[in-house]
């Protein structure tokens, strides 16, 4: 019997794992799909937002400034990348100043630092490249970039360090609730639930709801990105938004924490086909970049994809216990998700302290957590000397598997032997980057199979790309 | 970290970097290294099994693998050392580079001359743009020939390709022989950007269609592909609505171009070219940095490796010429440009004078047209002098020109080289 099933494994429900995991509980994770972070999760402007644009009596306005304050001391802790760059909403004309001055009020109510509106000048001398044309600006030197996947696996790996179970390719189709427990696909006993499923929240919700109508639905909102080469770095200093007033919704340009160049998103509600991006999509993405930064350099694409947002049809998170005791739902966890996830955890631990401390028992801290997370080692980055000392006593280090980024094998080893560790041609990308550059994988991904097959010892024909189902490569005999 | 001292060093150990290091280990007194980052040399030559290599340079055709053997023979008779699985980080200002590998972790290699032949690499999805899900069976050309016939493994049963270069035509016919059933090849140009010899032995004689004209305007599938969805393209190759067919396959092959493999020569700051890009070199192979050489698919693409073998083998001699110091040759400045109607020139500049000192009297002059003519002129002049006018018949652009430019032809203060295609109508 578990106390808690944390169903999902995106940013959200693994910073709630790494927050429960501090805690005497017995923990699970359940996740659909063959790695963590593979919804929205992997997906988005892998921005964290300084906090000024939801508004500031919403839930999302409150947990995405104290999510952003969280982002500096939890990625210390865990080791993942996170840079304060800032960011500027680039507007011209009395609209557009209007619509920044309200961000601006709306910002300073939630208590976001150093906000502040800058002048075509200082504007210019920060943003050289930006289409002349915009006069003014709204700062906000607290936003930052990260990698948001790299976030949910850092998470999740110190939460399995600290005894929490993982389970992959997992989809939850039934959950029975029984006295004082849930019964999960017939097999899995758990006191508690918290529903992190993004897209499927609402489903997942009415699975313990039956025949009762549920009071959320969520909408699927798809944006396409493009990812430019690392040669395009530089084109922007910071993030840059459009004003929310000009021609719709803002659309962005920002470095990423790689040193690419991330654009988009559109904005569009899909059904079906979710992830694909589109001619239209792309196109409209790709004209609204050229308004903001008219050199920009789209030959240097490498990359497109498409994210699906979580909307709620209630307009805000969707974060408390259900009327099904001790079933939580995290829900409608739309932009700013990413920004506020580290505050979406703190919600969750103190609604699962209070149901602990009225209906169960009081929750204790461990006394034992370990943090053994390491960052990820990439040895071209490292001084001479441990570089030297790295390949003396790890030849694979001295092995480099991935030309474009200068990826050894022993860095993709280590990725795939950790807790948490990559299964899949893009788990392995996730982690430590090959194929994340400009030849897309071409020359590694065969030996990123390789090493997989003989690191996991399994055959050749069952390393797949990212799904389950994704396969690659066959032996003649199988087919 | 250990310090290893060489009069020529080569990176790269495919064809370029073989016929380059064999042609300056051919002077005995001199030391010659290949950095090769694989576990074998050859380079791509490995994976490609077909024939057809080798018919200028050995007047025979060979397989890849054979032609790639008969050189690592030569490398290895010339007594050439070879540093395999071993990558270059860095080339750094002092005449010497940074490389890494297992054995010896990072070390420094002092060179005399330095010759770049790193190859190139295949544009991949994202340089396309083509829309659609992201699901596994799109492979590069290449990549899926490794797979194919380096691992021995079946990579789909109905194979779509986009983009008609050699490897995507190659790949049609052998993924055809592979039992595999290859529903076509579709051309975003009005016109192939393969050999005409490839187009009808791996095409035309497996009945496998080529779509000009036509582009993959969308992928389907989340786990492995499903299908992808072709359409024409009007004369700015923009798909035009209502010409969509669906085609149900779970692979795509993509054929989609080739880049020179740069990066090392972009960090170190050598000048580049704009439509080769590759360095800007000049007659004697040398970039625009004393010293240092590009031969091969790092200097431009190449359509047959015997051509890439014969520059190889300038490169080689002169970089020797140059290891031996017999003259510090100065960096070459009389510019050659072409006309729109060719999308590239090598070499970009011409030098008179050998790395030796001595007076060259001509320079192999490779050209590639833009656009296919029945028949055309190409001439060189030197500002009103015509200097070499030559006719061609079938010009295609996957096929390169090579011509001889007498330089006693060029006066000696002229500063440019024009060259330009007369089309007879």
């Amino acid at each position: 019997m578990f106390d808690w099933t944390i169903i999902g494994a995106g940013v959200s429900g693994s910073l709630i794992a790494h927050a429960l995991a501090k805690y005497e509980l017995k923990l699970l994770i359940l996740e659909a799909e063959s790695d963590v972070a593979c919804g929205a999760t992997k997906a988005n402007s892998a921005l964290i937002h300084a906090g000024y644009d939801a508004p500031f009596d919403s839930l999302r306005g409150k947990l995405n400034v104290r999510g952003n304050a969280l982002y500096g001391p939890l990625s210390e802790s865990l080791h993942f990348a996170f840079d304060r760059i800032g960011s500027l909403v680039l507007g011209e004309g009395d609209d557009d100043f209007k619509a920044i001055e309200r961000l601006y009020e709306n910002g300073v109510k939630l208590g976001v630092p150093g906000l502040r509106i800058i002048d075509q000048a200082t504007l210019q001398k920060l943003e050289p490249n930006i289409n002349t044309a915009f006069e003014f600006a709204l700062y906000a030197p607290s936003a930052g970039i990260t990698e948001p996947w790299e976030v949910a696996i850092a998470a999740c790996e110190y939460a399995i360090d600290n005894g929490t179970k993982l389970m992959l390719n997992y989809p939850v189709a039934d959950i029975a609730v029984n006295e004082g427990h849930f019964l999960i696909n017939s097999e899995i006993e758990t006191r508690g639930i918290i529903n992190c499923t993004g897209i499927k929240a609402d489903s997942i919700y009415q699975l313990v709801k039956g025949d009762t109508a549920i009071d959320f639905k969520i909408i699927q909102r798809r944006g396409e990105y493009f990812l430019l080469d690392k040669e395009a770095r530089g084109i922007v200093n910071q993030i840059l938004f459009t004003c929310p007033s000009s021609k719709g919704k803002g659309s962005i340009i920002a470095p990423t924490a790689h040193g690419n160049i991330i654009i988009g998103p559109n904005s569009e509600v899909v059904t079906k086909e979710a992830t694909s991006t589109t001619f239209e999509g792309l196109h409209e993405v790709k004209t609204k970049v050229l308004n903001m930064v008219p050199s920009c350099p789209l030959h240097m694409n490498i990359a497109n994809f498409s994210g699906i947002r979580a909307e709620p049809s209630t307009g805000d998170f969707i974060i408390e216990e259900t009327d099904i005791p001790r079933f939580i739902n995290v829900a409608g966890i739309k932009s700013p998700g990413l920004s506020a996830a580290p505050a979406i955890a703190e919600t969750v631990l103190a609604i699962v302290k209070d149901i602990h401390l009225r209906a169960i028992n009081d929750l204790k801290p461990k006394t034992d957590t370990i943090n053994k997370r390491r960052p990820r080692i990439h040895l071209i980055h490292q001084t001479e000397a441990v570089q030297a000392q790295l390949i003396a006593q790890n030849p694979t280090f001295g092995h480099i598997i991935c030309r474009c980024e200068q990826i050894t094998e022993g860095e993709i080893i280590d990725a795939i032997h950790r807790n948490c560790g990559a299964t899949t041609i893009n788990g392995v990308k996730r982690r430590v980057r090959p194929g994340g550059g400009r030849c897309q994988g071409g020359f590694c991904a065969p030996k990123v199979l390789e090493i997989l097959a003989r690191e996991t010892n399994r055959p050749r024909d069952e390393i797949e790309q990212e799904k389950k189902g994704s396969w690659l490569v066959k032996s003649k005999k199988s087919f | 970290m250990e310090t290893i001292i060489y009069d020529v060093v080569v990176i790269g150990g495919g064809p370029a970097g073989m016929a380059a290091a064999q042609k300056a280990a051919s002077d005995p007194s001199l030391r010659v290294l290949i950095i090769e980052r694989d576990h074998y040399l050859g380079g791509i030559l490995n994976q490609c099994i077909h024939p057809g290599f080798g018919l200028k340079i050995f007047n025979e055709t060979l397989t890849g693998p054979e032609y790639a053997e008969r050189f690592i023979q030569f490398v290895h008779e010339a007594k050439v050392d070879c540093l395999l699985d071993t990558m270059v980080l860095a080339i750094n200002s002092n005449n010497a580079l940074t490389a890494i590998n297992s054995d010896e972790g990072r070390m420094t290699i002092k060179f005399g001359a330095l010759i770049l032949a790193m190859g190139c690499r295949e544009r991949s999805r994202g340089s396309v743009i083509i829309p659609g899900t992201r699901p596994s069976g799109v492979f590069t050309a290449g990549t899926a020939q490794f797979y194919v016939n380096i691992k021995g493994d079946k990579i789909g049963e109905r194979v779509f390709v986009l983009g008609s270069g050699d490897i995507g035509l190659i790949m049609a016919r052998r993924m055809t022989l592979e039992g595999a059933k290859v529903l076509g090849v579709a051309e975003i140009m009005p016109h192939s950007s393969g050999l005409t010899r490839n187009v009808v032995q791996c095409l035309e004689d497996f009945d496998i269609p080529l779509y000009l004209s036509h582009t993959v305007v969308a992928i389907r599938g989340t786990k492995r592909l499903e299908g992808v969805t072709l359409a024409k393209v009007d004369s700015a190759y923009r798909p035009i609505v209502g010409t969509e067919r669906e085609i149900d396959c779970d692979t795509l092959l993509l054929s989609v171009g080739l880049i020179p493999e740069n990066e090392l020569t972009r960090v170190a700051g050598i000048e580049m070219c704009d439509k080769t890009k590759g360095p800007i070199i000049d007659n004697r192979m040398q970039t625009q940095r004393s010293g240092i050489f590009a031969c091969g698919n790092v200097a431009q693409v190449h359509d047959l490796v015997d051509y890439v073998t014969e520059e190889s083998q300038i490169a080689g001699y002169n970089a020797a010429l140059f290891a031996k110091g017999k003259t510090k040759s100065t960096v070459a400045g009389i510019v050659v440009t072409v006309t729109p109607d060719f999308s590239m020139v090598s070499p970009q500049r011409l030098s008179f004078i050998g790395c030796d000192g001595t007076q060259l009297d001509s320079a192999n002059i490779m050209l590639r047209v833009s656009h296919p003519a029945k028949s055309g002129v190409v001439v060189i002049s030197a500002e009103a002098n015509r200097l070499v006018t030559k006719r061609y018949n079938h010009l295609t652009p996957g096929e390169s020109i090579h011509l001889a430019l007498p330089l006693e032809r060029i006066p000696a203060t002229c500063q440019a080289i024009q060259i330009r295609l007369e089309v007879s109508i």
